[in-house]
């Protein structure tokens, strides 16, 4: 039993890698063959970046996900703040739901939908080319949002309300409250509502697909004109090189996180220690 | 207390605003659209000229309920083995189920297609095996397979997370009233893990049903399914109109099908993972 287990589950992430692997493999190979392998080389590499055009969009990603994670992050903060605090329950509820709903909705009606509001706005004020980094900063923002609340709004809801009642009853305005009371006990959820904002953004190819223009391309976007009608060996090293991020940030962050991990339980040992003491 | 309670309804304002602006107006848009002919008079005709869309709706919900049934099938297993190894195998084999998330779905739907694609490693294998030329690309069983590959850890991770969390004395509870193993499989831990497989089959059947970059990559650009289609109305055509009508349609599919499926849930609560 215990072996069988082992082996399905050897066999599913073998299938899982295989093609990533092939990917990675052939992004080294000399020729553009897909089933020879014919030797070592560079060269695809070279290619990606000869044009820079790679490098523009890998800068466009980038200014696009700060940007619209920190518009989000603050935004979603001050939400979950309002939604944990309000009296009414109808209207946490409401709040959420509809903060939700690009988080419900397949990808492509949320990008359609924003395409019919900037092109539909546009006509009304009878302007033109108004797709572009703006557009696709607010679709961004918008589909990051959900996200921050959902990782902010239980931070609060954790929280001993007591502390806010009495920094208030010994004087500090609602905004100091905020800052020094509020806002340090809510940071873990902040920063991780950042963080996936930031990599959702990085990430999403289908709702920038329909607000954005020609002028102004994100990775993904770039890798998807690449790859409209032809294999391209030079976008097998592009994706080996994200890949090769990717499992570089994953593993840190687990490392990080682990080491983290073991410095709280350490730290819970020595307080029971010392209550037990 | 009192300027505390404004400083709340203050702090919810941009938030409101912004999903009125940016979540709800769009959505009214796409009604808008629907509903409207090129003058913006009222007309019914987008919606009724959708029946000749109507292979193009079966065909995607029988491809995506295909791909959805197969997922469970495939990950319901993996995540109850995964459950069961130790610790530290779990903590590798969670970062190793982690990583095609954090992979692009166009990257992994063209490694898939690079594996696949006539010339490529899999049908130079078959060739020297068999003599006969396969060619792979562009049939239904590519875009299938290709929604499978794409979506299976987004089945698996859900249910793998409420497996652990399963409170373990269920299952001491259940031998010691004596289950065997497959009993406290159906009776015990299939029951309890229903919330993580209803929010498994909805991460799959979503994406699975609105895709439209799987079908144009592995389909060879033949397919149309729903997300196809709608693509090809917003990126080409010269009107919105029918791909709004479209798009509403598949809105209200996906609804209908989340209720039917959260009905059969016991649980009334949404899950989200």
């Amino acid at each position: 039993m215990k072996f069988l287990s082992k082996f399905y589950i050897g066999l599913i992430f073998l299938i899982l890698y295989a093609p990533i692997l092939v990917v990675i493999l052939f992004s080294f190979n000399e020729s553009g063959s897909l089933s020879h392998f014919s030797g070592f080389s560079l060269y695809w590499y070279k290619e990606l970046f000869r044009d820079g055009e790679a490098l523009e969009a890998l800068k466009n990603s980038l200014i696009l996900a700060v940007a619209s994670s920190l518009i989000a992050t603050l935004i979603g903060t001050l939400a979950a703040f309002s939604i944990a605090r309000a009296k009414s329950k109808r209207y946490q509820r409401l709040a959420e739901g509809v903060s939700n709903i690009p988080m419900m909705n397949p990808d492509i009606v949320t990008g359609v939908s924003m395409m019919l509001l900037f092109v539909g706005v546009a006509g009304i004020l009878k302007l033109e080319n108004t797709l572009g980094f703006w557009t696709m900063l607010l679709a961004h923002t918008t589909f990051n949002l959900p996200y921050v609340i959902l990782s902010v709004l239980p931070k609060f809801r954790q929280m001993d309300k007591n502390l806010t009642e009495a920094a208030l009853d010994l004087g500090c305005t609602p905004a100091q409250t905020f800052f020094r009371v509020e806002l340090p006990s809510i940071l873990p959820g902040v920063v991780s509502g950042l963080m996936m904002s930031f990599t959702l953004s990085l990430d999403d190819f289908v709702i920038s697909h329909f607000v954005s223009s020609p002028d102004f391309k994100t990775l993904p976007l770039y890798i998807y004109n690449q790859t409209a009608h032809e294999v391209k060996f030079s976008m097998y090293a592009l994706c080996t090189l994200i890949i090769v991020v990717i499992l570089a940030l994953l593993i840190a962050v687990n490392v990080a996180g682990s080491a983290g991990d073991s410095r709280m339980r350490k730290k819970v040992k020595k307080a029971q220690g010392v209550s037990v003491r | 207390m009192k300027k505390r309670s404004v400083f709340e309804r203050m702090a919810a304002a941009p938030h409101l605003l912004w999903s009125a602006i940016f979540i709800i107006a769009p959505l009214l848009f796409v009604v808008y659209f629907a509903f409207t002919d090129r003058n913006g008079s009222f007309t019914l005709e987008n919606i009724l000229s959708l029946s000749s869309y109507s292979h193009t709706f079966v065909m995607s919900l029988g491809f995506s309920l295909i791909a959805t049934t197969v997922c469970f099938l495939i990950g319901y297993p993996l995540a109850y083995c995964m459950a069961r190894m130790s610790e530290r195998a779990r903590n590798i084999l969670m970062v190793l189920l982690m990583l095609p998330m954090w992979i692009s779905l166009l990257i992994r739907t063209y490694s898939l297609m690079a594996l696949l694609d006539n010339g490529g490693l899999v049908s130079a294998f078959l060739t020297s095996l068999g003599g006969k030329k396969l060619t792979f690309i562009g049939t239904d069983a590519a875009v299938i397979l290709g929604m499978i590959y794409d979506f299976l850890p987004y089945m698996v991770l859900p249910i793998y997370t409420t497996m652990t969390k399963l409170d373990k004395r269920y299952l001491e509870a259940a031998s010691d009233l004596g289950c065997n193993n497959r009993q406290t499989l159906f009776h015990v831990i299939l029951p309890l893990s229903m919330p993580g497989v209803i929010s498994g089959v909805t991460m799959v059947f979503v994406p699975s049903i609105s895709t439209f970059y799987i079908s144009q990559k592995l389909g060879g650009g033949s397919f149309d399914l729903i997300g196809d289609t709608i693509e090809r109305q917003f990126k080409n055509a010269v009107t919105y109109h029918t791909g709004a009508a479209i798009s509403l349609v598949m809105m209200i599919l996906i609804l209908i099908s989340l209720a039917v499926m959260n009905k059969f849930s016991d649980s009334g609560e949404d899950i989200i993972v």
